[in-house]
C-alpha cells in the first residue's frame, strides 16, 4: 500500500510541527500515512473524544498505531521527548491542551533533531509555540461537487521557518491512498449560506 | 527426616512465643488444633482437639491460625537446604524429607556423624527433628516415626532391617489406621510378629498392600526416591564489602548481576518481563526498583540502560551495601535467529516502550485490536501494547468517523435531519445528509449508552464544513452527535 503525498505536505524530519483547527486530527492521520512503520499518538487520559481506528482505517493500517495515555500535559511532553529522542518511531503525534513554554518547545525540537524523527503537536487554535518549524491550520470544507465520501479540507500553512506560507484545498483519496490538491471551491454555494 | 512439629516450629521461628502454643485450623464447624508444641502437649492437649476445649485445659495457651501453604513452602525450602548432604532429596508426606545418601555419607564423616550434624543444625534452627537411617525407604520411615526418641542412634544395620524394625509396632509400616487396628486385634503387634506370620492368609485377609509395605520396609521390594527438580531460580545477589553511593558504581554492580541473571535465563530459554532490584542501605533500609519490560528480554546490554532512570532517583543515604536482582516474572523466550533489520527495529521499539512505561506505566501504552461487534464503540478494543501483537485484520463496513465521543444531544425534532441546529456553541446548517444507517443494540449485551434503543445514523455535512456523525433514536425521539468525520 503505497501512499502518495505531494512534497509540500511532507513534514520535515528532525523538526517539530504543529497543526490546529477542527481537522487537525486528519492532518495527523495523513502525515502518519506518509511515514513508514509504527507511530505514537500521545493523548491525555481525561479527554473524552477518542480516536476511532475504524475511521483511521481510511488513511492507514490501524495496526501501526501505538497510543500513549498520559495523566497530564507534563507527562505527555516527557513521553513525546523520550520518543522523539529515541528515533525508533518516525512520527510522534501529541495532543496538547495548553500552550508550550519556550523551554518546552525548544526541548521537543532538540529531541526531534537528535532522533531525526517528526514531532507533530495538535494544539488548540492560537496557542502555538515559537520553536515549531511549521504550523498548519486545517478545517473541513463542504464539497458541493463530490457525492458522499468527500474529505475536502482547507490547509493553511500559517507559519513556516524555512519557506513561504501557503493555502491549499486538499482531498484524501482513500482508494488510491493519495492526497489530491484541488482547486479551491469558489464562494460558498447556494443561497442558504447567508442564512446561518 | 521427619519434622513432627513442622507447622508450629515454623510459626515460632517467625515470631518467638513463650509458653504453650498451638496452631488452630477450622475443620468442619469447629476450630481444631492443627499442630502444637511439646509444652502444650505437657498440658494434656493433643492434635485434633477442639480449640475451645484446649483453652479450658490450659488457660495460658497461645494460638495462631495455621497456614498449610506456608508450611508446604517451608518444607520445600528445607528440601533445598538438605541438598547440602546429598543430591537426591525428595518430599515425604506433608512433613518429611527423604534423602538417598548412598555414596554421600563419607563426605560428612560417616552416617552417624551426618545424622548428628543434621540434628544439630536443625535443632539449632528451632525445628524438632526425628531421624531414621536404613537400607530402605520404608525402614527409615519406620525408624524416624516410631524408633527410639533418643539414646540409640536410629541407624538400621545394613542388610538386616528386621533386627532394627522387629520391635517396632505395625503402624510403622505406613499402613492405614483401620488395618493397623485390625492387626493389633489379631495379636500381630510388632513388625517382627508380622514378618513371622504366614504370608498367604495375610494376603487373603488384608490384600496385597500390607505385604507390599512389609517387603518395602525389609528391602525385598524396591522403592524409589523421586528427587524434586529445582525450579529455575531467577535471582542474584551481591553483597559489597564497602558501601557504594555513586550512580555509576551502582550501575556497574547491576551490570554484573544482570550478566549472571541473563546467563541463567539463557539456560532456561526464558526472558524477564518484570525485574525487581532491591538496594539495601547500610542502615538496613531497603529500596526497591521495579522495571517492567515491554517484551521478554534477557540481553544485559539492553536491560542495563533501562534501569538508568530509576537508579538516578534512588536515595543512597550512607551507602548501599547489598544489591539483589530478581526476575519476578518471566516468559518463554526461545533462541532466535540473530540479525535482520526488522528484528533490530522491533528491539528498539520494545526498549522505547519500556522506557516510556517506567514513566507512565506500561499498561498505558495501548494499541487497538479489531473486535467483532457492529456497535460503533465496540468495533474495536484497546489493549496494552506490551502484552499483545498488532492485528492486521481490520475491516470496515460503511463509513466511520475519525473521532467518536459520548453522544452529545442537539435540540431537534422529527426523524429527518434538522436543517439548523446548535452543537458545541456553533450554529450549523445542513448541506447534505447521507443515511440513515440503522444500528440495533446487541440484545445479548447490556450497554448503558444504548438504553434509548435503535439508532439511525446519518452523515451530516454542514455548510460550515464540519462533517458530523449524528443519530436519531426513533424509539425514544432525540438527536445526538456521536462523532466527527475527517
Amino acid at each position: 500500500m503505497t501512499t502518495t503525498i505531494p512534497d509540500m505536505f511532507r513534514l520535515r524530519p528532525g523538526r517539530t510541527h504543529e497543526a490546529c483547527g477542527p481537522a487537525a486530527a486528519s492532518f495527523a492521520a495523513i502525515a502518519a500515512a506518509g511515514v513508514t512503520g509504527n507511530f505514537l499518538w500521545v493523548r491525555e487520559r481525561w479527554v473524552t473524544g477518542r480516536l476511532n481506528p475504524l475511521g483511521l482505517h481510511r488513511f492507514l493500517d490501524p495496526a501501526r498505531l501505538l497510543l500513549a495515555e498520559v495523566a497530564d500535559q507534563t507527562e505527555a511532553l516527557a513521553v513525546a521527548e523520550e520518543a522523539l529522542r529515541d528515533g525508533a518511531l518516525r512520527l510522534i503525534v501529541t495532543e496538547l491542551s495548553q500552550p508550550l513554554s519556550l523551554t518546552q518547545g525548544r526541548r521537543l525540537q532538540l529531541a526531534a533533531q537528535a532522533g531525526s524523527s517528526i514531532g507533530l503537536g495538535l494544539i488548540p487554535e492560537g496557542l502555538g509555540s515559537n520553536a515549531t518549524e511549521t504550523r498548519w491550520l486545517c478545517s473541513p470544507v463542504f464539497d458541493p461537487a463530490e457525492k458522499a465520501d468527500s474529505t475536502l479540507q482547507e490547509w493553511k500553512l500559517i507559519k513556516n521557518k524555512s519557506g513561504t506560507l501557503g493555502h491549499w484545498h486538499v482531498r484524501w483519496d482513500a482508494k488510491a491512498h493519495r492526497l489530491d490538491v484541488v482547486s479551491p471551491v469558489g464562494e460558498r454555494p447556494g443561497p442558504t449560506a447567508s442564512a446561518g | 527426616m521427619w519434622f513432627p512439629r513442622l507447622a508450629s516450629d515454623r510459626a515460632r521461628r517467625r515470631q518467638p512465643v513463650d509458653g504453650p502454643f498451638a496452631l488452630i485450623q477450622r475443620q468442619g464447624s469447629a476450630d481444631r488444633i492443627y499442630c502444637l508444641t511439646t509444652e502444650a502437649e505437657d498440658h494434656g492437649l493433643h492434635r485434633g482437639m477442639a480449640a475451645t476445649d484446649a483453652r479450658a485445659f490450659c488457660r495460658s495457651l497461645l494460638t495462631r491460625p495455621a497456614d498449610p501453604e506456608a508450611d508446604y513452602r517451608a518444607l520445600h525450602l528445607l528440601r533445598r537446604w538438605a541438598t547440602r548432604y546429598c543430591p537426591w532429596v525428595g518430599i515425604e508426606g506433608a512433613d518429611g524429607l527423604v534423602l538417598d545418601i548412598t555414596g554421600a555419607a563419607h563426605l560428612a564423616g560417616g552416617e552417624a556423624a551426618m545424622l548428628a550434624d543434621m540434628r544439630q543444625r536443625l535443632t539449632g534452627a528451632g525445628y524438632a527433628l526425628r531421624l531414621g537411617l536404613a537400607d530402605t525407604r520404608g525402614a527409615a520411615w519406620a525408624l524416624a516415626h516410631h524408633g527410639p526418641v533418643d539414646g540409640v542412634p536410629p541407624i538400621a544395620p545394613p542388610g538386616d532391617a528386621l533386627a532394627a524394625l522387629g520391635r517396632l509396632p505395625v503402624a510403622a509400616l505406613r499402613l492405614e489406621d483401620r488395618m493397623t487396628a485390625t492387626l493389633e486385634r489379631l495379636g500381630l503387634r510388632s513388625i517382627g510378629d508380622l514378618a513371622g506370620a504366614a504370608r498367604a492368609p495375610l494376603n487373603r485377609r488384608f490384600g496385597p498392600d500390607l505385604l507390599l509395605r512389609l517387603d518395602q520396609a525389609l528391602g525385598q521390594q524396591p522403592e524409589q526416591i523421586s528427587p524434586l527438580v529445582d525450579p529455575p531460580h531467577y535471582a542474584t545477589r551481591m553483597t559489597l564489602p564497602e558501601p557504594i553511593g555513586l550512580t555509576s558504581d551502582v550501575m556497574a554492580v547491576l551490570q554484573r548481576l544482570l550478566d549472571r541473571l541473563c546467563e541463567t535465563m539463557k539456560r532456561h530459554e526464558t526472558g524477564a518481563r518484570m525485574l525487581h532490584l532491591t538496594l539495601r542501605r547500610v542502615d538496613r533500609d531497603s529500596q526497591q526498583i521495579a522495571l517492567r519490560l515491554a517484551a521478554p528480554l534477557r540481553d544485559p546490554v539492553r536491560i542495563l540502560p533501562l534501569f538508568q532512570r530509576s537508579v538516578d532517583e534512588v536515595d543512597a543515604g550512607f551507602g548501599i551495601d547489598q544489591m539483589r536482582l530478581e526476575a519476578v516474572q518471566t516468559d518463554a523466550l526461545p533462541a532466535r535467529q540473530l540479525g535482520g533489520e526488522t528484528v533490530a527495529d522491533a528491539a528498539r521499539l520494545d526498549d522505547l516502550m519500556t522506557r516510556i512505561g517506567t514513566r507512565i506505566g506500561l499498561e498505558n501504552i495501548r494499541r487497538f485490536l479489531p473486535a467483532d461487534s457492529h456497535i460503533p464503540e465496540r468495533g474495536f478494543i484497546s489493549v496494552a501494547a506490551a502484552h499483545s501483537t498488532a492485528s492486521p485484520k481490520w475491516s470496515c463496513h460503511g463509513q466511520r468517523p475519525l473521532h467518536i465521543f459520548p453522544p452529545e444531544p442537539v435540540t431537534a425534532s422529527g426523524s429527518e435531519p434538522p436543517q439548523r441546529f446548535r452543537w458545541r456553541r456553533m450554529s450549523l446548517s445542513l448541506a447534505r445528509a447521507t443515511g440513515p444507517e440503522r444500528i440495533a443494540p446487541e440484545w445479548w449485551a447490556e450497554h448503558q449508552d444504548w438504553h434509548r434503543g435503535l439508532r439511525d445514523y446519518w452523515r451530516i455535512e454542514t455548510m460550515q464544513g464540519r462533517r458530523l456523525w449524528m443519530f436519531h433514536t426513533p424509539q425514544n425521539p432525540g438527536w445526538f452527535v456521536h462523532g466527527e468525520f475527517p
